[in-house]
């Protein structure tokens, strides 16, 4: 009887409203949903169904023809992801990832939070700021990569120069083993730092002025105000960026492949991180079904990630703006 | 209703206008006319074996004018990568260029087309060159090129340290006396190249008695005690001796470009920098056959061409492969360009390669040819060289012994790799 009321009503409305609210919007919505259903549902259909056979991505397939029956001669069912998992090379790979999370994610939320504040104080200049901080947003990760090649370089880089004017000698960067990772975590600061301040703007923007002034007639500091109204009234926007940059930070990949000497993923694998690895197994060593257990794996790791913080916003996110 | 009916034609036109997209297979030309695809890695569009190359496309379509060949190039690099999302969606061109090393992965794989029957007389191919590239009795391709690695050295260099030039009898001693005497001729200079790389180890292996598989190539045998020995001794050129720059110290320069700037001594690389030493080294060089340690081993390097399984014409792709590899004129036109050696043997083609200065010593060639180790091959060569390499920079930044990365090596080779 429940059911059936409920069946009703939603059914009654849909009728009404929802069917023909579709049917008016479909046309409008196919051409992008065709291009959602053709590059991104049906190849997630098609890597989830690779992933438990052994093609090794160097014969041909066809969809149109005799592809379940492909999948059904080649299955060998969860092998690869035991063989993945049983692999040290894939704890070592996870580890660098994780690794880079632990560099970039609190340096670039601060960094952001710096860059969105200096823009968003009353100055002349902030619209100068906004365009310099944003522009290696825009830049490509290839070009932006090879910039800093250049600017780490040992021997001819602009930085290592400058260390040496003022005495220290400065460290092989990408051709060290140590200093690989934290590089990377540079370049990708640089990159990312515009972005993640431009929505961080976005909060500072949308936070009543009012709060400040009354704030300041009660005699606050500066630091009181932003540490008791701006923090907490951005924990909604700082959620959603650290979220973000922690998605972004699992699927490290084109800075490593252009930064980092490609043959062994860095000075003795330094920078062996997962996407760098599913790319090698399905692009160079002929294992594709490999490739694409190791690419879910890599999904299921993202979304635990993504839950555990999911669970962590109520206790420090503050929705009353 | 109305609604519905334009959705649904709509959605119809969506599907008639992208299935050709989907569909595969090369477009025919005109009644009559082949087009032949062709790509390629060797042969750089700018140099001179990218216009020998367009020479010998031109002459073939002389030749056979209801044939005609569109030229793609594409940087080593890429090519593989580009190459298997071709093969996996039908798109191959009808005739592509493979190295030794990936032929095995892709003649397995079953992309290749048997061309035993569609090349004709072979006769004039290099016997060595054209068995590489059959596997399990089905000839598969031809090849069009084969090299050798030699010791290249500056005489400028030699001179000035009062040595004598290498010679056939060299060996790794004598190497690191003579190195350690162009060192002392000033600072950033240096003695020797020849990085620790997978095919340096496996032909460094061969020199010091050992090698990376037994002869059936059934079983590993990363870790033979030659096989520690050789690779102990060639990370000590970095590290010990140092008589080779590391890579902190070459700052992101090339070997070729170290050596062209006058700072090498000796440089163990490939005779396809014949061409660029001549045109950009402003001091005089020659080479020798490489020094070995208890004995001999150079490196077989070949490229060939192969016809795609997918081809609509694979006769005339055949045609065009033995063409470009083994005809006369093409060889003619790679040799004048210093492109590689032809795999040919006809004896003018050889006499002229060998009349063309420098070096001098163009024999060491041929002698070099005595004593050829091919590579140990894999259907998982990438993969197998990957880690092969990952061990080899263990040992040469000291992390691990030589002893101990190779039992590793092998332990894993053995978990991984299929032989």
């Amino acid at each position: 009887m429940w059911h059936g009321l409920l069946g009703h009503a939603s059914g009654g409305l849909m009728s009404i409203q929802g069917r023909r609210g579709i049917r008016v919007a479909l046309p409008y919505l196919l051409p992008s949903l065709l291009g959602a259903l053709l590059f991104a549902i049906l190849p997630i259909i098609i890597s989830l169904l690779l992933s438990v056979t052994n093609w090794s991505g160097m014969s041909r397939i066809r969809l149109t023809d005799g592809f379940l029956k492909f999948v059904a001669e080649h299955f060998v069912g969860l092998e690869n992801t035991k063989a993945i998992l049983a692999d040290s090379e894939f704890w070592r790979a996870l580890s660098h990832n994780l690794y880079f999370v632990v560099l970039y994610l609190p340096l670039m939320l601060v960094l952001s939070m710096i860059c969105a504040l200096i823009i968003n104080a009353p100055n002349r200049g902030a619209n100068v700021y906004r365009v310099v901080y944003y522009l290696p947003v825009l830049t490509s990760w290839v070009a932006g990569s090879l910039i800093w090649k250049w600017l780490l370089s040992p021997v001819y880089g602009p930085i290592n120069n400058f260390l040496a004017i003022i005495g220290i000698e400065g460290p092989l960067w990408l051709q060290s083993e140590v200093w690989a990772m934290p590089s990377i975590v540079l370049a990708s600061i640089w990159k990312d730092m515009g972005f993640y301040a431009m929505i961080l703007l976005g909060g500072l923007k949308s936070i009543n002025t009012e709060y400040y002034e009354a704030a300041r007639i009660d005699g606050a500091s500066k630091a009181q105000m932003f540490a008791r109204i701006t923090l907490p009234l951005l924990s909604s926007v700082l959620f959603y960026v650290s979220m973000l940059s922690m998605i972004n930070a699992f699927q490290l990949f084109p800075q490593v492949m252009v930064m980092t000497k490609d043959g062994n993923a860095g000075p003795n694998g330094a920078t062996m991180v997962m996407v760098e690895r599913i790319y090698k197994y399905a692009f160079r060593y002929g294992k594709m079904g490999y490739a694409a257990a190791y690419s879910w794996i890599l999904f299921v790791i993202i979304m635990a990630f993504t839950y555990i913080q999911k669970r962590g916003e109520k206790r420090w996110v503050n929705y009353d703006v | 209703m109305k609604t519905t009916r334009n959705v649904l034609s709509l959605a119809l036109v969506l599907v008639l206008v992208l299935l050709p997209a989907f569909s595969a297979g090369t477009k025919e030309a005109a009644q009559g006319t082949v087009t032949l695809k062709l790509e390629q890695f060797s042969g750089s569009e700018a140099t001179l074996s990218g216009e020998a190359l367009r020479g010998m496309i031109a002459e073939f379509e002389k030749q056979n004018p209801t044939i005609k060949v569109e030229l793609q190039t594409i940087g080593y690099d890429d090519y593989f990568t580009q190459l298997q999302s071709k093969v996996v969606g039908g798109n191959a061109a009808d005739v592509f260029e493979l190295n030794y090393e990936n032929f095995v992965a892709y003649a397995s794989e079953g992309a290749l087309a048997d061309v035993t029957k569609l090349l004709g007389d072979t006769s004039g191919f290099n016997k060595t060159a054209l068995d590489a590239f059959n596997y399990q009795g089905v000839q598969y391709g031809v090849p069009n090129s084969f090299s050798n690695v030699v010791l290249f050295y500056n005489k400028a260099l030699f001179d000035q340290a009062n040595l004598a030039y290498p010679t056939s009898d060299w060996t790794w001693k004598d190497v690191e006396v003579a190195s350690k005497k162009i060192m002392s001729l000033g600072k950033n200079i240096w003695g020797f190249y020849r990085p620790l790389t997978f095919h340096e180890f496996y032909k460094g292996a061969a020199q010091n008695g050992g090698s990376l598989m037994n002869a059936e190539r059934t079983a590993f045998t990363v870790n033979l005690p030659q096989n520690i020995e050789a690779v102990s001794i060639m990370a000590g050129w970095q590290n010990d001796s140092k008589i080779m720059p590391t890579d902190a110290d070459m700052a992101g320069m090339g070997d070729w470009d170290l050596f062209k700037s006058g700072r090498l001594g000796m440089l163990v690389t490939g005779i396809w920098a014949f061409g660029d030493f001549t045109a950009n080294c402003p001091f005089e060089w020659d080479i020798a056959i490489e020094p070995g340690n208890v004995q001999k081993a150079t490196h077989f390097f070949s490229n060939s061409y192969v016809v795609s399984e997918t081809s609509k014409h694979p006769a005339e792709a055949a045609k065009l492969a033995v063409f470009l590899a083994g005809s006369k004129e093409a060889a003619k036109l790679r040799v004048e360009a210093s492109w590689e050696l032809p795999p040919v043997t006809y004896p003018e083609i050889i006499d002229s390669y060998l009349s063309i200065t420098p070096p001098e010593n163009r024999e060491a060639v041929f002698a070099s040819l005595d004593y050829l180790v091919t590579p140990p091959v894999s259907i998982q060569q990438a993969e197998m060289q990957a880690i092969i390499e990952s061990y080899l920079g263990q040992i040469l930044s000291g992390k691990q012994s030589a002893k101990a990365a190779l039992d590793a090596c092998q332990k894993e080779l053995e978990a991984k790799i299929s032989l």
